[in-house]
């Protein structure tokens, strides 16, 4: 290229691109292990029985994700973001995290939750917020259980960012060899949570892995509209994170590169960013109306790209499933998780004092007076017989 | 006379937005879905077909941005509209809209004024848990240099807005969401205003006064036909429409009657703005009063997602409020 560069300190230092000391080409291009006809394009260094294990994973990830949409329909659930399509994101990278590790997801990755260790009761017990719900009642479409470290995601878009990385920075004071990773959106890369913790996560090296789930919208902005960037990835060079793009729709791609970060941050050398490229085939949410916004002709051309269809196309070239063994697979789970929505279903509620529970350590002088005036609107909506809840 | 059209609060907003919009080219309309999709209420609907995409403006997903951005045009001469898709999410813009617009024309010795209308959807009330359903107009009523409204009516909600579109400082307008399609009235096609810093009596009442705003209106109007069924109570109830500056006048005209006050909000009680009102009439009008200010209120807890009915105030609360102060 024949150009110098120079240091940001004074006095400058001339350096190359190589100084630069990771790849600055593999935040440009598109890290693949698997091709759309399931072809091996790449290398992974996983067993059979955890490829398998990946693949109920995301096969549990879209029963689930279908309950939930019907349950919404009905009433049952507040709301819900649809994870079809993008299941790949979040259960490769999960399962590139270990046991101890800590994770900070959005609100849209089921496929996460389950292979961090949330079953598809607590996390149907959340979303109805029955009696076990185990946030109480306090938020909708969001999950985390803390004997798993899987911390609940904030309804603001990206808030989680820093505090994945401070965890991480707490888990290298501590000398703790914890690996925390973060999962969030596109549109969340706009915010300045995104941006203060990058930087710090460069600045401090902390053991921290971001996962950018690219499902090229946001609500109806279309990520080429969100950031003037070549790709997502690209900003995480410019805190000195090394960053690598790759096909969210490849579990294993996703897996490889995901599993390489957590092995980089446990190893001391520092963070680094994951862009997963992936598509939303459904609603930005059961409140949305993507027709508005989106050419239904787009989905359609997604749905060639399915990642559960293409991990199933390389299983079976391979020779490690065949079609009797996904059939069952299928109707197992089918069957399983029926099973628990219906035992969900019929939960009592929570009980009403939830709305006034954990706000501090212990309740402050000013809520015992409202729970008792609470308790007090319970008796009058009875005596007057009231309809309120 | 011609029948006026029925509007409901959205389609009185998106009016009052094209007709301010079509009146004066340095409108501009910028936030999160506000543009093809229309902001997720379509509030914005159809603006972006009108006028185009450089006065409707789909901004990438940060609300410190839009706010800031807002700033800047309006230090250059636009007038900015800023669509917060929730209003819950106004927090990380809230050094800009605190430390900058409101302060801006103070700390630039008055060369420079911000006068943007930051507006989005607040309250409760659909099931929106933490993040959907929140009421904090009190960081803006505590904030010198800013201008809170909140309407409970398609009338007042066009009203309001036109005059939030012609200030001379930054307008904080919020937006009961739980209003936006319940309501339906006659809304005029032709130009008027609803002037900032004028409350509206909701009903008339000779025994207590009411003052409340937002969906809170109607559960205070419920609360008053309830008393007078069964007890013969007269409420008045007022609804304050301008959170700030707040009309005191019209507060103080109805205690002269009544002599007995409570404030109803769904913000959580401590440092709601029920405690600036109570704490202007203690200070100002105390000799008017018969009984204890009361307040019924939100609770000091976050906003949740089950129950949110006995959360918020309701009926059966606004009852026990209005016995104790008429048996007091
Ligand atoms: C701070 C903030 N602003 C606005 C919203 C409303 N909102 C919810 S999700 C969303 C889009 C998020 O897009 P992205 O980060 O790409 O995640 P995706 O939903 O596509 O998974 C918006 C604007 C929000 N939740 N938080
Ligand atoms: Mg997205």
């Amino acid at each position: 290229m024949g150009s110098r560069f120079y240091s940001t300190d004074w006095p400058f230092r001339e350096y190359s691109l190589d100084d630069i000391g990771f790849d600055l080409r593999r935040a440009l291009g598109l890290y693949r292990v698997i091709d759309e006809e399931g072809e091996q394009v790449g290398d992974f260094d996983v067993d059979v029985d955890r490829l398998l294990e990946m693949y109920v994973y995301m096969v549990r990830a879209r029963i689930l994700d279908d309950w939930l949409l019907r349950l919404q329909r009905v009433g049952k659930v507040a709301l819900h973001a649809p994870n079809k399509g993008q299941e790949a994101v979040g259960v490769g990278a999960a399962m590139a995290l270990d046991g101890g590790d800590w994770l900070f997801p959005s609100y849209r990755e089921l496929g996460a939750y389950l292979v961090k260790g949330m079953s598809e009761e607590e996390i149907l017990d959340r979303a109805i917020a029955n009696i076990d719900d185990i946030l109480r009642g306090s938020e909708f479409a969001v999950y985390g259980k803390r004997s798993v470290n899987l911390v609940p995601a904030p309804v603001p878009v990206g808030n989680q960012a820093p505090h994945a990385v401070g965890a991480a920075m707490a888990a290298k004071i501590l000398g703790h060899r914890t690996v925390v990773m973060a999962i969030f959106g596109d549109g969340a890369t706009s915010r300045g949570h995104f941006h203060a913790a990058l930087n710090f996560a460069g600045v401090f090296k902390a053991p921290v892995v971001f996962v950018v789930q690219n499902n090229q919208w946001a609500i109806s902005l279309p990520s080429r509209r969100q950031t003037a960037s070549v790709t997502f990835a690209v900003k995480g060079v410019a805190y000195g994170v090394p960053s690598v793009r790759v096909d969210g729709n490849d579990v294993l791609a996703v897996y490889t590169i995901a599993r390489e970060a957590v092995e980089r941050a446990r190893r001391g050398e520092g963070p680094t960013l994951v862009e997963a490229v992936t598509y939303r085939m459904g609603p930005h949410t059961t409140a949305d109306d993507p027709d508005k916004y989106r050419d239904p002709g787009e989905v359609k051309l997604f749905e060639k790209l399915d990642p559960i269809i293409r991990f199933k196309k390389f299983l079976y070239k391979k020779g490690f499933l065949d079609e009797d063994q996904d059939r069952r697979i299928w109707e197992e789970w089918s069957s399983r998780i029926e099973d628990t929505v219906k035992k969900c279903y019929n939960k009592p509620p929570l009980p009403v004092d939830v709305i006034l529970e954990n706000v501090y350590s212990k309740p402050t002088w000013n809520l015992l007076e409202q729970y008792e005036e609470l308790k007090e609107s319970l008796e009058i909506i009875r005596e007057l017989g009231l309809e309120v809840d | 006379m011609t029948d006026l059209p029925l509007m409901n609060m959205v389609q009185a907003l998106n009016s009052a937005l094209r007709e301010e919009m079509r009146r004066n080219p340095r409108i501009v309309v910028l936030g999160e879905d506000v543009g093809r999709r229309g902001g997720v209420f379509l509030v914005t609907d159809g603006l972006i077909d009108e006028f185009g995409a450089e006065r409707v403006i789909d901004t990438p997903l940060t609300e410190l941005g839009i706010v800031g951005v807002a700033v800047g045009m309006a230090l250059y001469g636009l007038k900015p509209v800023a669509e917060i898709q929730f209003i819950d999410f106004i927090y990380e813009a809230l050094d800009q809209l605190l430390s900058e617009a409101a302060k801006i024309r103070r700390r630039t010795g008055g060369m420079y004024s911000a006068p943007i209308v930051v507006r989005g959807p607040c309250c409760g009330g659909v099931r929106g848990g933490m993040f959907h359903s929140q009421s904090p107009e009190s960081y803006f009523v505590h904030t010198p240099g800013l201008i809170t409204i909140m309407p409970s009516t398609p009338y007042d909600a066009k009203g309001l807005l036109k005059s939030a579109l012609r200030s001379e400082d930054p307008v904080v307008f919020l937006e009961p969401k739980i209003l936006y399609r319940t309501v339906r009235e006659e809304v005029p096609e032709e130009d008027y205003v609803v002037p900032i810093g004028k409350a509206r009596v909701a009903k008339e009442g000779s025994d207590v006064t009411v003052v409340t705003w937002g969906a809170m209106v109607y559960q205070a109007l419920e609360a008053a036909k309830l008393v007078k069924a069964r007890h013969g109570w007269d409420v008045e109830v007022i609804d304050l429409r301008t959170l700030f500056p707040f009309d005191k006048d019209a507060i103080l005209e109805s205690l002269e009657k009544t002599g007995r006050l409570m404030v109803v909000h769904e913000a959580p009680r401590t440092l709601g703005l029920g405690a600036e009102i109570a704490a202007y009439v203690a200070e100002n009008a105390i000799d008017m009063l018969r009984a204890p200010i009361k307040r019924v209120t939100g609770f000091d807890a976050p906003f949740p997602l089950v129950h949110e009915k006995l959360y918020m105030p309701n009926v059966a609360r606004i009852y026990m409020g209005l016995s104790k102060l008429m048996k007091y």
